[in-house]
């Protein structure tokens, strides 16, 4: 097991955001946390990866206490793609890649040539070699979106944790976004709002609500006409699709009876 | 990175001794670069004595603390400027827009007033101005810290609020106590000046610059991860709380101790990483010694644009680099607005 997560605990003030959480992740799923804005995909995921110190419960990785772990072991275990990634000042692509490789840097190490073959090989991964000298901040939304999957394989962890990593993205980027990070084939933990994108490419799912979870299975198992209308209060159509033998879900308007 | 460096320190090489011949009194480059090097051990005589006593006077007694005065104090508030940019993540926070300048003038002359340091002998000055602006910077940030993040308007505001307030407090103890400033007065502390440098305002400034420069040197990584955002850095391996704890330290710091031997000196920690970083980008391993030479540079040209300008009369550098500073900051701030 990578990661397992118990009974964690997080306010934001007076608010709670996360009443006791627990799940896991096994070496090699894909596992998806899906659930309406506000349920706590977000925050569970910034506990996971430090942004955020819980208020109770514990985090395992590897089987070693994350609280405990220093800064630099934790991000060698685990990669991080958020949904924001602005930079206020201008660097260049190839050194906002270059940046995954701190971890691995002593105090007064400079980058070697190993690690500039390493953020060129993750470029060439994401197709993006060409851009290596360009200004990252005049990049469009999904090609700033690849040069941070490109960190996260500079940083050459293989355990992956996305937080809605396709927001504010095109379809084509959407869907490029999840096949890169598929065709890794690294263990995976990623807060996705799109349904549909959960169904296409997690093993497992867990549903979030309020700050607990209230379902989890496999697609197929969670994505039912039933929960949705639990979960989100819409009614929809789920179908298996024929192509891609995944679940897939229409949403039906008001009117639409079935 | 390396050309622009040695390109940078030969100007300032060259800037120090042409600096150190310009004033009321003008001495050649040649006979400064003379003097200078005939106060070197085994270059005693080696040069004929082209110049008069009273010159060798002006450029070892007054103009020479003065131009290496200048070097460290706009080495220091650049590198200051460059700190306080990381830490809040924009490129606006500057010690004297961000009421840092103001709380360490504060102190200061509440320290010289009540003798509150005075324990600490020839160091309690710094001190004092180090403990005021440490306050300011972490009044200024955990004011403008809105659910986790800097929002720069109640940052650039509450800079301007304490920055009065500060103002203020220097004022009454200025109206209140005129004989308690001792070797400064209120004027020097509002408006900042180099002149009256001695060989002895030196040390401390330089020392705390040297080691600044070298703890932030070995944290560039650092520095950069944390533009990413708070979040983001810790995934990336800083320990974000224990470095932004670092930077709030060696930026009051650099403030303080500036500020204790200069007054305070506005807009060049604003003005300098700007340039730096359009010359070559964000990276903090190239910004931080570009910054600090172009600093010290540009603060010994104003400088002897302010014994110039009105000679005999001076003027205090710090409104200079207000006049120069201002527009830049008007400008800046229309820029991010617009890209927002």
């Amino acid at each position: 097991m990578r990661l397992k997560v118990e009974n964690l605990h997080y306010s934001y003030g007076e608010s709670d955001a996360l009443k006791g959480v627990s799940f896991f992740v096994n070496e090699g799923e894909f596992v998806g946390l899906i659930g309406p804005n506000g349920s706590g995909k977000s925050t569970a995921l910034k506990n996971i990866y430090r942004g955020l110190r819980p208020d109770k419960g514990s985090i395992e990785i590897d089987g070693e206490n994350l609280l405990t772990m220093s800064y630099k072991n934790s991000a060698l275990k685990m990669a991080v793609v958020g949904q924001e990634n602005d930079v206020p000042f201008d660097f260049m692509v190839e050194e906002i890649v270059a940046m995954g490789r701190t971890p691995h840097k002593k105090l007064f190490d400079l980058d070697d040539e190993h690690d500039k073959e390493i953020v060129h090989h993750a470029l060439e991964h994401l197709g993006m070699e060409s851009m290596a000298k360009k200004n990252y901040l005049h990049l469009s939304g999904g090609e700033k979106q690849r040069v941070i999957i490109a960190r996260a394989i500079a940083q050459e962890s293989d355990f992956y944790i996305l937080d809605e990593p396709t927001n504010h993205l095109d379809i084509s980027y959407q869907l490029q976004i999840f096949d890169f990070i598929k065709r890794l084939n690294v263990t995976v933990l990623s807060a996705i709002h799109d349904l549909n994108m959960a169904a296409l490419y997690c093993d497992r799912l867990y549903v979030l609500k309020k700050g607990e979870i209230v379902l989890s299975g496999s697609p197929e198992e969670v994505l039912t006409e039933e929960n949705i209308y639990n979960v989100y209060g819409v009614n929809s159509s789920v179908t298996k699709n024929a192509l891609t033998g995944k679940v897939s879900i229409s949403f039906l308007p008001a009117g639409v009876n079935k | 990175m390396l050309g622009i460096v040695i390109i940078l320190i030969i100007l300032a090489i060259i800037t120090m001794i042409v600096a150190t011949g310009l004033g009321p009194v003008s001495v050649s480059p040649l006979d400064t670069a003379k003097i200078l090097l005939s106060k070197f051990p085994g270059c005693n005589g080696i040069f004929e004595q082209t110049w008069t006593k009273v010159e060798s006077n002006i450029v070892l007694g007054l103009r020479i603390p003065r131009v290496c005065l200048g070097m460290v104090v706009g080495a220091s508030l650049a590198v200051c400027g460059v700190t306080m940019q990381a830490l809040v993540r924009n490129n606006l926070a500057d010690p004297f827009i961000l009421g840092v300048s103001n709380g360490a003038a504060a102190f200061a002359t509440l320290g010289i007033l009540f003798g509150t340091f005075s324990f600490l002998g020839s160091y309690s000055l710094p001190i004092s101005a180090f403990i005021g602006s440490a306050i300011t910077i972490v009044f200024v940030y955990m004011i403008s810290r809105v659910r986790g993040r800097i929002n720069i308007t109640q940052l650039l505001l509450s800079g301007v609020a304490i920055s009065m307030i500060m103002g203020g407090v220097t004022q009454i103890i200025k109206l209140s106590a005129p004989n308690a400033l001792g070797l400064h007065n209120a004027e020097f502390w509002m408006s900042g000046s180099l002149a009256g440098a001695k060989w002895a305002y030196l040390k401390l400034p330089l020392i705390v610059l040297v080691i600044c420069m070298i703890f932030l040197q070995i944290h560039y990584r650092g520095l950069n991860i944390l533009l990413l955002g708070e979040e983001t850095a810790g995934a990336l391996g800083i320990n974000v709380k224990r470095l932004q704890k670092e930077l709030v330290l060696i930026a009051s710091l650099m403030a303080g101790v500036t500020i204790s031997v200069s007054g305070t000196i506005g807009f060049v920690g604003l003005m300098v990483p700007h340039f730096t970083r359009l010359l070559v980008g964000g990276d903090h391993r190239k910004v931080l010694p570009i910054s600090a030479l172009l600093g010290g540079i540009l603060v010994v040209w104003v400088d002897v644009a302010a014994r110039m300008i009105i000679a005999p009369e001076e003027l205090p550098v710090g409104i200079l680099t207000a006049v120069i500073g201002g527009p830049i900051f008007i400008y800046m701030l229309k820029k991010q607005t617009k890209e927002k």
